[in-house]
């Protein structure tokens, strides 16, 4: 069982907890993603690491309501516990395995969308303690949905908001906002990273393209186990069949079939609202 | 005399009602059944069932415990070589084992020993009989990657030797693929798995779970932070194999894996477990194994029409002759001699067709098989909302890419001798991990052996 330390609701239907996973804690870098399981009746959820300490053997995890498990999730209280925590899992980021000397001279930009702006926090904090120059856009689709402006601001050196209804930062979405830093005000970057819907990573690997900048994308796809065995998460990258779970999550943008990617996502959508109100049938 | 009494039949569901249902299949023996099977075995001076019992269970001696009514002693003798028995009666392929190498199966059918074997384990159970070997514990400790048969057995005999046991499971639940392979109507995971699990933990052994070792620990961490003496690996074979043909990431294709572990080790096939799977409503299950077979009486308990596709006849099956028998009386159908060449999806990308090709049975290949060839221009297309692949599985790259000098075959397997020994001293392993898949059985076999190549490394120390 793994105890909930902290808890807060970043907005509606996104919340944060510190919990008591010490295997977990003390193994995690940037990158790796966890699986939770509320209680015994739910499902196993990957959940992207916000941020660990090895010290205090917690892990940070911020989930957001989408369906019934999640809800689960999000349902409990500080003092209470969570059923299972297992990770860290997959591949740590690309930049983990760099020398300081491979790292100087890179330039980062990190394009972050709704609730993928959290595992954003601990790659842009492990960069900024190397030394490395980093630049975050979080995008939402208004001001009060957005999270982490405090946190990411503390470990970046320029912060980007972007809102769909102009209600906070620049009016529009994360690819307009890209295209213009760097074209318009001429920021210069050798490696963006973007984490969030599909559909966001889909159309920033397109704009980073037209940019001629290089792009890492982490894929939030359908798991069970998370460690290889099942291949609900494969995706085609550079038309070949890879498992994200333990060949991923992160992946160069320019050679994953988005399309199919998002097709598998909604595998289990009809289903999913079904279990939302307790009823299999069909 | 004793050959006079036929074999005793072991009563089960209606095929018709358990086609429905999840429950087991087989009733198992009741104590008169048990008695009258037990009397007809022939108690030869040297029986050839132990020495084709991969664990090498005392069978005349717990049989005859049996045929005289004492069901503890019974227990007991088989205790003393396996570690799960409900289990073993329940999956073993006996038919190629103790009952294959029975002396009345020459002339007629032999004794039902997995049943048996069975009805002895049972009985303990339900009674609340506890068969308790351990011996004072001896100051060593040994960690065991999976909770799967190899490293229960493993756990099991070192334990009752006096080492202090520590096994670390991937998953939520311990088992590994008694729990999330082996399906309810077959292996009822509450009642038998979590229970015969329980008398390993009554033994002191530990169990930690959601512990990927690789990731979340590694094995030259537990050896060398976490005081182990040695490291045993039964991480058995989890990795599902794909055909690489056209279609196959089409929304509806699963591998057997995906399917049986949302099923099992999920209980998606319950309302209040919120997993979902998919309730497809015709299913082609390509493979002939047991994980086909496993997959296809799922799939039709879920309520789908079920096609099993496999590319030699039913002769070469290499699933058990029980499952096949099980699965037709269900009313799967059974489609030999083809292959699949494609997948065919709707405009959304999900499955609508599946495209195969009729072999022929060729010369015989290096294991003996005559190998199936395509006859050209011989395609055919059967409707499907979902294919199913078992195609067979193999290691996971993950503990050998993470330890220091241990070396895989090119098969991804294990390099480890008969008695486990691996290329990295103090690290041993057994099971699907380094034979690729095999079964519940072979694994234990192999985790008895470790076991024992355990004890003499640590003395030897």
């Amino acid at each position: 069982m793994y105890k909930i330390l902290t808890k807060e609701m970043l907005s509606p239907a996104i919340c944060r907890m510190k919990v008591h996973a010490p295997r977990v804690a003390s193994s995690a870098h940037p990158g790796q993603f966890l699986i939770v399981r509320a209680n015994e009746h739910g499902e196993r959820i990957p959940l992207t690491i916000s941020d660990f300490d090895a010290d205090e053997g917690t892990v940070t995890i911020v989930t957001q309501k989408i369906g019934a498990s999640t809800k689960e999730i999000c349902a409990l209280e500080v003092g209470e516990c969570l059923e299972d925590v297992v990770g860290p899992l997959g591949l740590p980021s690309d930049f983990v395995e760099k020398t300081d000397e491979e790292l100087a001279g890179s330039r980062y930009i990190f394009i972050a969308g709704g609730v993928g702006t959290a595992p954003v926090y601990p790659q842009v904090k492990y960069l900024k303690s190397k030394g490395v120059y980093v630049d975050v856009i979080i995008g939402a689709k208004t001001s009060d949905l957005l999270i982490y402006k405090k946190e990411m601001s503390e470990v970046c050196d320029h912060l980007f908001i972007c809102t769909d209804d102009g209600s906070e930062g620049f009016k529009g979405m994360v690819t307009g906002l890209l295209e213009k830093i760097v074209s318009e005000d001429g920021y210069e970057y050798t490696q963006a990273v973007a984490i969030g819907p599909m559909i966001m990573m889909k159309f920033v690997t397109q704009t980073a393209k037209k940019l001629g900048l290089p792009i890492i994308v982490s894929l939030n796809t359908l798991m069970v186990d998370g460690t290889g065995m099942c291949g609900a998460c494969r995706v085609t990258v550079a038309g070949k069949t890879r498992f994200a779970c333990v060949e991923g999550p992160e992946f160069n943008g320019y050679d994953v079939d988005f399309d199919e990617a998002m097709r598998r996502q909604g595998m289990y959508r009809n289903e999913e609202t079904e279990a939302d109100h307790k009823c299999k049938i069909r | 005399m004793a050959n006079r009494i036929p074999r005793v039949p072991v009563r089960e569901q209606d095929p018709k009602v358990r086609a429905a249902n999840f429950d087991e299949v087989c009733y198992g023996y009741n104590e008169e059944e048990a008695v009258l099977e037990a009397s007809r075995c022939l108690h030869c001076k040297n029986p050839r069932c132990v020495s084709a019992c991969p664990v090498s269970v005392k069978i005349p001696e717990f049989i005859a415990a049996t045929a005289a009514g004492d069901f503890e002693k019974a227990a007991a003798i088989i205790a003393e070589d396996s570690s799960l028995p409900a289990v073993c009666g329940r999956v073993c392929p006996q038919e190629t084992q103790c009952e294959g190498s029975c002396i009345l199966g020459v002339k007629g059918e032999p004794v039902a020993v997995g049943k048996l074997e069975r009805f002895i384990a049972d009985w303990n159970r339900e009674k609340g009989a506890k068969t308790v070997l351990k011996a004072a514990p001896n100051g060593h400790k040994v960690a065991i990657v999976g909770s799967g048969p190899a490293g229960l057995a493993c756990a099991y005999d070192l334990a009752k030797w006096g080492y202090e046991v520590t096994v670390f499971e991937a998953l939520h639940k311990p088992g590994g693929v008694l729990e999330y392979g082996i399906p309810e109507f077959r292996l009822p995971k509450k009642r038998v798995v979590a229970a015969e699990i329980d008398d390993v933990k009554a033994m002191g052994v530990k169990i930690e779970t959601n512990v990927v070792v690789g990731r979340t620990v590694t094995v030259d961490s537990l050896l060398d932070e976490e005081g182990f003496s040695a490291v045993f690996i039964g991480s058995g074979a989890g990795l599902p194999r794909f055909m690489n043909i056209p279609g196959e990431n089409l929304n509806g294709v699963f591998s057997a894996n995906e399917f049986l572990t949302r099923n099992n080790l999920m209980d998606a096939y319950r309302d209040d477990y919120l997993t979902p799977v998919m309730h497809a409503k015709k299913v082609v299950v390509v493979g002939g194994g047991n994980v086909a077979m496993d997959a296809a009486r799922t799939a039709l308990r879920l309520g789908g029409d079920v096609s099993i596709v496999y590319r030699r006849t039913e002769k070469e099956l290499p699933a058990r002759r029980e499952e096949v028998h099980h699965a037709k009386e269900e009313g799967v159908n059974f489609l030999m001699l083809s292959n699949p060449v494609e997948i065919i999806g709707d405009d959304k990308g999900w499955v609508r067709k599946i495209k195969c090709i009729r072999m022929e049975l060729g010369e015989p290949d290096e294991s003996g098989r005559r190998s199936p060839v395509p006859v050209p221009d011989s395609e055919f297309e059967i409707e499907a909302d979902s294919v199913i692949m078992a195609l067979g599985t193999s290691p996971n790259p993950l503990i050998a890419k993470t330890t220091k000098g241990l070396d895989t075959n090119r098969r991804g397997c294990l390099v480890a001798d008969d008695d486990g020994v691996t290329t990295r001293p103090g690290v041993f392993a057994g099971g699907d991990a380094v034979t690729g898949a095999a079964t519940v059985i072979l694994a234990m076999g192999a985790g008895r052996k470790a076991a024992a190549a355990i004890d003499r490394y640590i003395k030897e120390k």
